[in-house]
């Protein structure tokens, strides 16, 4: 028995050339098509056993969130069909769709009540609820005095009060800190054990990795793959990187007035990646663990001398450590059109848990104010996790040795 | 029947928002409740400052003074049910856009929530002025019953119109605007206010055409003139009940999808 059946499923919007054309289509005899139809998904498939999780990642417009909101049933289909097995609960967007001059509590009310419940039956959970949200006394306060943490605390208490057979999550989780995240997930990962079905979009590759079994990706409205949360993250970073490059392109087309000598593209990143000791492109590391940037530079006319520099910044742009080949003493001289070279950096990724990436720019000379041949932000998105060492807070593994003398 | 067994789980959702919205109005102000009926009574002082003499002498073997503030109120309450029922059905879904695109429900649970909304405020107010009647010797017995049959087809009118404008409002924000300005024209081309016998012949063979009229008439004779209704005029208002509450099933059963793309 499958908790969650999804096969074929379409989505289109009606566009009209104006509201007129809409009217005409209602009034008008015969059936005389005013429309024309414009697909933000197209034939999604998939299928979810009871206690099952699936992330759902793809970039912002993807049509991730149209998928939720058909499987939720705030809009219906154009085509295909879905078949839900039990009672679900949505969580789509923040809040519920609270109403911000009522309190929590008549919030939290309604919400239930909204989902289905009776009032007596949510009177009775109404304590729990409040104790899960860890509101306090805001309680009885109107909700448009609440944080946007606080709003989606006490919305996702209200979804999960009661534990759904499918539960399907937009993106509400990110807002909460790390603390109620963890307490969400603990909910959720209770829920799971007695067969919960979830559905997760997420922007997190953390959270998607430790609490999913598969994932999809969705490009464009399509399902373009799908597999074991690792490999689909990795797809969904390739992408990532492909808008990248357009977008570094095109700034670098627009700011000239910054970058006066660069542009010149004298030498350009044909490759960056994020290698393993098995030589394999990773994106998700343990802390500590050996890795090699590897960076492939084309040349695109002589140059005299080439720097390559490299700076890993943590996912606020701050930087953590960088430098570039002339401070390692390994500039390279009298380099000519056509030639490709590649760079390999090997060092322990003595990190903290957390998101980084890498930027990287070509340049002659030691400092970036020479000629800069190209530099590109993100040009390795990449995440640590902790797998082996005892926990630690910050930025880097600074190996403790530690000795007690009493 | 689907739909009636989807609408009693929600109720829980249902009376919870009536009370709520109850609530909400009257909750942060001093006078509370009181509101509810100060809003009509002003509108009947004025009319009747204004208009009672004017039309004092138009009510033929009148005894009471107060004739025509009861021939006033009855009217104007029950229109009062008619416009809000429209009116509020008309914004509904655009009001609710918020809750509508992020839970699922039966949709209709929100015009229902209107129809009770409005109904509990006639309700409190009718019954004071109910009460009022009785002290004040005005009662008109045994014939106050057709009430009940009157209030059904004036409601089931008001929700049909009111769901049917609810639809196209969300496609066309134009039918709101249009009903609010039709609806202040409505009130006047329906003897209210003021008496149908005043109007000129060509005006009255017109009117006939207005179902609100023999709705309001009737309920002008119930409590003002203390007769039964004459049964047979309502059969007009009766069949355009029918045809708005079936215009607004097409219109709500066809449309809901597309709706939801549209909020």
């Amino acid at each position: 028995m499958n908790s969650l059946i999804v096969s074929g499923l379409s989505k289109a919007y009606k566009q009209y050339a104006s509201r007129w054309a809409r009217l005409a289509e209602w009034v008008m005899p015969g059936r005389k098509v005013h429309h024309h139809l414009h697909w933000v998904l197209q034939d999604v498939s998939f299928t979810l056993k009871p206690g099952e999780a699936m992330g759902v990642v793809g970039i912002n417009g993807a049509g991730k969130s149209t998928l939720l909101k058909m499987i939720a049933g705030t809009i219906q289909p154009t085509l295909g069909e879905i078949r839900v097995n039990g009672r679900l609960a949505a969580l789509l967007e923040l809040g519920m769709g609270f109403h911000p001059d009522f309190t929590g509590r008549e919030n939290a009310m309604m919400a239930g009540q909204l989902l289905g419940h009776t009032s007596k039956e949510m009177r009775q959970v109404i304590p729990e609820i409040l104790e899960f949200a860890e509101i306090g006394e805001y309680i009885d306060q109107p909700v448009r005095v609440y944080s946007s943490g606080m709003q989606m605390r006490l919305a996702f208490s209200v979804a999960t009060a009661f534990r759904p057979d499918v539960l399907v999550v937009d993106e509400a989780l990110s807002v909460g800190d790390a603390y109620f995240q963890h307490k969400s997930f603990e909910r959720i990962r209770q829920y799971r054990a007695l067969g919960t079905t979830l559905l997760i979009v997420s922007h997190d590759k953390a959270a998607i990795q430790s609490i999913c079994d598969r994932a999809i990706l969705i490009n464009g409205g399509h399902l373009v793959h799908e597999g074991k949360p690792e490999d689909v993250m990795n797809y969904y970073n390739a992408l990532l990187a492909d808008k990248g490059r357009h977008e570094i392109e095109f700034n670098q087309a627009s700011s000239g007035q910054t970058q006066v000598i660069s542009g010149t593209g004298g030498a350009s990143l044909e490759r960056v990646r994020l290698l393993n000791s098995e030589r394999q492109a990773v994106e998700v590391i343990g802390v500590g663990q050996a890795v090699e940037l590897e960076v492939k530079v084309r040349i695109n006319q002589d140059l005299p001398e080439l720097v390559m520099g490299y700076l890993v910044k943590d996912r606020l742009g701050q930087d953590i450590f960088g430098t570039n080949t002339h401070h390692l003493n390994q500039t390279l001289y009298n380099l000519s059109k056509g030639e490709e070279l590649t760079y390999t950096i090997k060092f322990p990724a003595n990190l903290g848990v957390g998101s980084y990436s890498v930027a990287i720019a070509l340049h002659s000379t030691g400092n970036h104010i020479a000629n800069n041949y190209e530099w590109r932000e993100l040009a390795v998105i990449f995440s640590v996790m902790n797998m082996q060492y005892p926990e630690f807070l910050g930025s880097s593994w600074l190996n403790p040795v530690l000795q007690i003398t009493r | 029947m689907k739909l009636i067994n989807s609408v009693w789980k929600y109720r829980g959702f249902i009376v919870g928002s009536v009370k709520r919205d109850f609530q909400f109005k009257y909750q942060n102000s001093l006078l509370g409740i009181l509101w509810i009926i100060l809003q009509p009574l002003s509108m009947i002082l004025v009319y009747t400052l204004i208009f009672s003499q004017l039309m004092h002498a138009k009510f033929p073997g009148s005894t009471s003074s107060m004739t025509y503030s009861i021939y006033l109120c009855s009217g104007i309450l029950a229109w009062g049910l008619f416009s809000e029922i429209t009116t509020r059905s008309t914004n509904t879904f655009i009001d609710n856009a918020n809750i509508l695109k992020k839970i699922t429900f039966p949709r209709i649970c929100l015009p229902i929530i209107v129809l009770l909304n409005a109904g509990l405020n006639f309700f409190i107010i009718f019954g004071l002025f109910t009460i009022f009647l009785l002290v004040s010797g005005n009662f008109p017995g045994i014939s106050y019953l057709a009430v009940i049959p009157l209030l059904i087809i004036l409601a089931s009118f008001a929700i049909g119109l009111g769901i049917s404008f609810g639809v196209l409002n969300v496609f066309f924000r134009d039918f709101g605007q249009f009903f609010s300005i039709f609806l202040q024209l409505w009130f006047w081309l329906t003897p209210i206010v003021y008496l149908k016998s005043i109007l000129p012949d060509w005006v009255q063979t017109w009117i006939a055409y207005n179902p609100m009229e023999p709705l309001i008439s009737c309920f002008q004779q119930v409590i003002a003139g203390q007769v039964w209704p004459n049964w047979a005029t309502l059969l007009y208002p009766l069949s355009i009940a029918v045809i708005a509450c079936s215009i607004a099933a097409i219109l709500f059963s066809r449309h809901i999808g597309d709706m939801m793309d549209e909020l």
